[in-house]
């Protein structure tokens, strides 16, 4: 039963840990306060603390500070600045980009102009948190394998709100601040550049993405499942194998003829996942960019069958549309 | 203990996350090729609502066509002076408990001299009875022969429930925050999406295709914003819900725009979307003086329909039935067009 537990069944109570010692600025910054929580021995680790907070930090938060600000000062206006209406409607609520006919001006703050600024905003904050994790992964001796891992998310946030809209030439094609919104945008994205469900980079990124998952499940299941033998000491068995690792092996053997090794299954989970936002970036660059209705692009390329016609036609083709008189034309 | 309490924690929060979802079972048809997903969901639970508002009112009779003319029987009769007596009469009656059952012939008309055209409300029930003949003899493509009557929209109201007025413009004032950008909101007429909440100036007043995807694989022209396609997208979401259909009741989802891939429905719906502009530039939009102030929306614009306006949730108004049986001459425009629409026709010519 305890293998089977979510939350974690072993908690060890022990002295405050202030961790490895760098140097006397690193240490100057780092807080003092260290406190012990069991709900969070739960989850994770009990300790809360030492944070890091340095001027990159500091700097990004501000800026990210800013940038929620404006998108939440603008939401509680839009429902007459009633905390209980904010609540309410807070899913539907949205900070919206810019026309179309502004291109890639600045537009007006009231329509769209702030959505350009807290755009900014949240861009300075994300590439100020992005160094802060290079520069403390550095600073630690690590690799900087997070700090590229999280680099591959960036990059499809800025395809979605940077990259692609300079290309598409106007800030309209960007995405919206808010709940609702951003889940409808996606839709009315994938409705006017033809299906992206054809574009095989949004293919590839799905892969990758429900690989991701299905190998995060085997993984944390075979550590789990062998954790009576000391399992969960992955790295050193990658060079000493020990029983866990021989039972875990000999299991993906019997069942699927083919096993990772303690150092490989890292490798493929790392590459996997940084997949996921790379080929989704590089589909949703090439939407509208490239190719303008990805469903007809597929079937040019024989990508899918088609089905027999319905033998519908376009009735517009043998009745004109109404045309209201001169008032409605306005 | 803790155990059960844990269970119990667990039970009641799987309890609130199913609390938005309607129960099964649901009835699903196929409408379209196998394994394409063109399959049409109905809750039966909540058709049976929909059952309440969509009966139909019980049969008068055909009454006979013989015997005098109302014209020559009645002062100032317009539009219906080729009806028989009988007719006439029988119509007039039907129109009341149809449009004012509460009210009476009161509602329209001076009840010292039934022939004056004193009251608004008369001289709207008088274009109204020429817009139902319109609809019901040069719209079949949408309307078929079930046709219709003032009851397929007002369903024993004054006012037909569901009518659409323009949105009034937002007042952004001070730090120029908080432009809703006529959409996130919760709102009943895009399904409760966050989708633009009034589109249906846009498509059914103005004259504009709600067609948003390109002809070619590579760009070549295409310019529709993704800001048009939400709009698009919100007046898809009120047919959806005026119909109390799927997306794939008329369309393949996989290729929005395809007809051949389409069902018949598409293109009734079609000619449904240009029936709907002429009623609201037609007739609805001339009428707007003839309101008095509190009958009008916001920006002073008259009530005009959508779909839901006579589909009231169902794909077919009144569950396909016809009341057209009782009342044939609504079915047809009079070959005498009264003096005065005449002039109408020639200034909207002349424009």
């Amino acid at each position: 039963m305890d293998y089977q537990n979510l939350f974690t069944q072993t908690q060890i109570a022990g002295p405050k840990n202030h961790g490895v010692p760098i140097n006397e600025y690193d240490q100057r910054e780092r807080t003092t306060g260290i406190g012990f929580n069991y709900l969070l021995g739960k989850l994770g680790n009990a300790q809360l603390g030492p944070v890091y907070l340095g001027r990159l930090g500091v700097a990004s938060l501000a800026f990210g500070m800013a940038a929620f600000m404006i998108i939440g000062f603008n939401m509680l206006a839009q429902v007459g600045w009633n905390p209980i209406q904010m609540v309410r409607q807070l899913f539907w609520l949205s900070l919206d980009a810019p026309s179309p006919k502004y291109g890639l001006r600045l537009a007006p703050l009231s329509d769209g102009g702030w959505w350009n600024i807290a755009g900014l905003f949240c861009t300075i904050s994300i590439l100020l948190w992005w160094f802060r994790t290079y520069r403390r992964a550095k600073a630690l001796g690590m690799g900087t394998h997070v700090s590229w891992a999280f680099a591959a998310a960036i990059w499809l946030f800025l395809v979605l709100g940077l990259f692609r809209p300079i290309w598409m030439g106007s800030w309209s094609e960007g995405v919206p601040f808010g709940i609702f919104s951003h889940l409808d945008w996606t839709a009315a994205l994938s409705i006017r550049y033809g299906n992206l469900f054809y574009n095989p980079f949004h293919m590839l990124s799905i892969f990758f993405l429900y690989g991701s998952v299905l190998l995060f499940g085997m993984h944390g299941a075979t550590i789990l499942a062998v954790g009576r033998y000391g399992g969960e000491r992955e790295i050193e068995q990658i060079v000493d194998r020990g029983t866990a690792s021989e039972r875990a092996a000999l299991f993906w053997r019997w069942t699927m003829g083919f096993n990772a090794t303690m150092e490989s299954i890292h490798r493929w989970a790392w590459w996997f996942a940084v997949l996921t936002p790379i080929s989704g970036g590089i589909g949703i660059l090439l939407t509208g960019t490239v190719v303008d209705n990805w469903y007809l692009w597929a079937m040019h390329h024989g990508m899918v069958p088609s089905y027999p016609s319905t033998g519908v036609v376009d009735p517009s083709l043998s009745t004109p549309a109404f045309m209201p008189p001169v008032e409605g034309v306005k | 203990m803790k155990n059960k309490l844990s269970l119990m924690t667990l039970l009641v929060g799987l309890a609130l996350l199913v609390t938005g979802c309607e129960r099964p079972s649901f009835q699903k048809g196929q409408n379209g090729f196998r394994g394409t997903g063109m399959v049409n969901i109905q809750n039966p639970r909540i058709n049976a609502d929909k059952e309440k508002v969509n009966q139909v009112p019980p049969s008068t009779g055909l009454a006979p066509a013989e015997g005098d003319k109302a014209s020559k029987v009645y002062k100032n009769v317009q539009v219906l002076g080729n009806l028989s007596q009988a007719q006439f009469t029988t119509f007039m009656v039907s129109m009341a408990s149809w449009v004012a059952p509460n009210e009476g012939c009161v509602y329209c008309h001076n009840p010292a001299n039934f022939a004056e055209d004193s009251k608004y409300t008369k001289i709207v029930a008088r274009r109204m009875i020429q817009m139902t003949q319109h609809i019901n003899s040069d719209y079949k493509a949408h309307v078929k022969e079930t046709g219709v009557t003032c009851y397929t929209c007002h369903r024993g109201n004054n006012i037909p429930q569901n009518v659409w007025f323009k949105d009034v413009p937002q007042n952004i004032s001070g730090p120029a925050l908080g432009n809703r950008n006529g959409q996130n909101a919760p709102a009943e007429s895009v399904g409760y999406a966050s989708l633009p909440y009034e589109p249906f100036s846009k498509y059914l007043l103005a004259s504009n295709p709600a067609r948003i995807q390109g002809n070619n694989g590579l760009p070549n022209g295409n310019v529709h914003s993704l800001q048009e396609t939400e709009g698009v997208y919100g007046i898809m979401m009120h047919f959806s819900k005026a119909l109390g259909v799927n997306c794939t009741y008329c369309h393949n989802s996989r290729a929005f725009s395809n007809w051949s891939q389409s069902t018949p429905q598409r293109s009734q719906a079609w000619y449904g979307i240009q029936m709907v502009k002429d009623v609201n530039n037609t007739y609805m939009t001339p009428l707007t003086k003839t309101f008095p102030e509190h009958r009008l929306g916001g920006t002073g614009d008259v009530a005009k329909a959508n779909c839901l306006t006579c589909h009231q949730g169902v794909n077919k108004p009144l569950y396909g039935k016809s009341m057209l049986g009782d009342f044939p001459y609504l079915a047809t425009t009079p070959a005498a067009i009264s003096p005065k629409k005449e002039n109408d026709m020639v200034k909207v010519a002349a424009k």
